[in-house]
């Protein structure tokens, strides 16, 4: 008979440690779940300055875009430190899928029509899947459409047309910084002279350091090899500020760049941030310009009840 | 006498473990949404995790932040980026129990009213929580539901000035899962 005491005691132990459970022991039991944290929010938008980020507007959103570039600082306060002359870009980008996007846009100088296609091929993210780098894929065409100049030669709609291959290697390091590599190439139909290449090879770096949640520091530059422009020409730089508020980024920036476009301010940047004109004068080459994003849903995602 | 005691312990023994059964979920859906006068924000996530152990009344919750969704996309990034912070602290969690686990009887069909006490961490901060939710158990499986409210500042989620009156002070929160037994 003890011996059935003793068998019960311990059964009653045994079912009893059986309904004790540990705090974080339940969902364990579940297993590991097996996930991809895909990086999002690499840049405040989908541009950097002047050219693209490797951020896409997301699907069915449409981004709508004002630009301005002025004139140089240093024509001093009668111009209003370069405001007065200014030039401008009307832009509309839509996201068809959240890898491909869409864009055109009309620039004041040069009457330029430009409209581009860009896809997203690898994305950055970790778990399941690793990718060190989000790499995306941008072509872009811009036409002049100002008249020609010189009437009394046969002039080919052709001149008028100028393409831009991209590839955008981007990386977000952390929340405080991302970086970008961009290789281009800008093809000119016609350039100004005979020992102008056709095809211009660039390269381009640029990034945001995060400041506040809303407040980030970009830098983009843009350098062009030797022996491909005929002439002076400057590399492309631009440092600027992007400040995010609900629906807006608003991108305050100098730059050296007077144009919005590829072919404007990789092949047709004249002046460097500090150069000696023919004087031996120290001037300085930089424009005050910003470009404001407004998002805009058109398309409302599926799948949310 | 002694074989009255037997009896009485093993029945202690294997009428308890009638009701040692767990139950969980993967895709349990979670919905909040704040509304004013200035902007209406909702989110859903469909795909929340949640344990149950019927014997103890022990619950466990986790979801994913990434994991809402939203209308506009750009609501759905700042949501991440900037509110909740989503790179840094990716789930929201919550560890508690029924309290009046008597109430329920998770063997009959039925519908039950259920107090739930516990922790819940969003933000990576933590606070005790309860709530009162129905259960009810419907061929073997749990429809869990409940509605509760969640104060931003409770868990230092830092609203901007410029936004204050853009989102509401408290959260309302709705909860839905059906919980099946694990085998």
């Amino acid at each position: 008979m003890k011996k059935a005491y003793l068998l019960t005691f311990f059964f009653i132990l045994f079912t009893a440690s059986l309904l004790s459970a540990q705090e974080g022991d339940l969902l364990s039991l579940l297993g590991e779940e097996k996930t991809t944290d895909y990086t999002i929010a690499t840049f405040k938008t989908n541009r950097i300055i002047n050219g693209h980020s490797i951020e896409n507007t997301a699907a069915g959103v449409l981004d709508f875009k004002i630009s301005h570039r002025f004139s140089p600082v240093r024509q001093g306060v009668y111009d209003l430190f370069g405001l007065d002359g200014a030039t401008l870009r009307i832009g509309f980008d839509y996201g068809i899928t959240d890898r491909l996007m869409v864009g055109v846009g009309r620039s004041s100088h040069e009457k330029i029509i430009d409209g581009f296609a860009k896809y997203k091929l690898l994305r950055q993210s970790k778990g399941e899947r690793n990718m060190p780098v989000t790499l995306s894929y941008l072509i872009d065409a811009q036409i002049k459409t100002i008249k020609f100049d010189d009437n009394n030669r046969e002039n080919y709609f052709t001149s008028r047309v100028y393409y831009t291959h991209q590839l955008l290697i981007g990386r977000k390091f952390n929340d405080r910084l991302s970086l970008q590599l961009m290789p281009t190439v800008v093809h000119r139909n016609l350039t100004v002279s005979p020992d102008d290449k056709n095809d211009v090879l660039a390269v381009g770096i640029g990034g945001r350091i995060k400041i506040t949640k809303r407040v980030a520091l970009n830098a983009e530059y843009y350098y062009v090899p030797e022996g491909q422009i005929v002439g002076n020409y400057a590399n492309s730089l631009s440092l600027g500020v992007d400040i995010e508020t609900g629906g807006h980024v608003f991108q305050l920036h100098f730059t050296n760049s007077r144009d919005m476009t590829y072919k404007g301010f990789i092949t047709e940047t004249s002046e460097d941030w500090f150069f000696k004109n023919d004087e031996d004068r120290l001037l300085s080459g930089i424009r005050f310009g910003f470009n404001i994003a407004r998002v805009f849903t058109i398309k409302k995602p599926k799948g949310l009840d | 006498m002694k074989k009255l005691m037997f009896v009485l312990a093993m029945l202690l023994a294997f009428g308890t473990s009638a009701f040692s059964q767990k139950f969980f979920t993967r895709d349990a859906k979670i919905k909040f949404n704040s509304d004013t006068p200035m902007e209406k924000i909702e989110g859903v996530n469909k795909s929340a995790t949640c344990v149950l152990d019927a014997a103890t009344g022990k619950m466990e919750w986790k979801v994913l932040i990434k994991g809402f969704l939203f209308e506009k996309a750009l609501m759905q990034e700042h949501f991440n980026e900037n509110y909740l912070e989503s790179s840094k602290y990716p789930n929201a969690t919550f560890s508690g129990a029924i309290t009046d686990l008597n109430e329920v009887n998770f063997a009959k069909d039925g519908t039950y009213t259920a107090k739930v006490k516990g922790k819940m961490t969003i933000h990576n901060v933590t606070k005790d929580v309860e709530t009162t939710g129905t259960i009810q158990v419907v061929g073997g499986n749990l429809e869990v539901q409940t509605n509760f409210g969640v104060a931003c500042a409770d868990y230092d989620i830092s609203i901007p000035s410029v936004v204050k009156d853009n989102i509401a002070k408290e959260i309302k929160v709705m909860v839905n899962a059906v919980l099946k037994p694990m085998k």
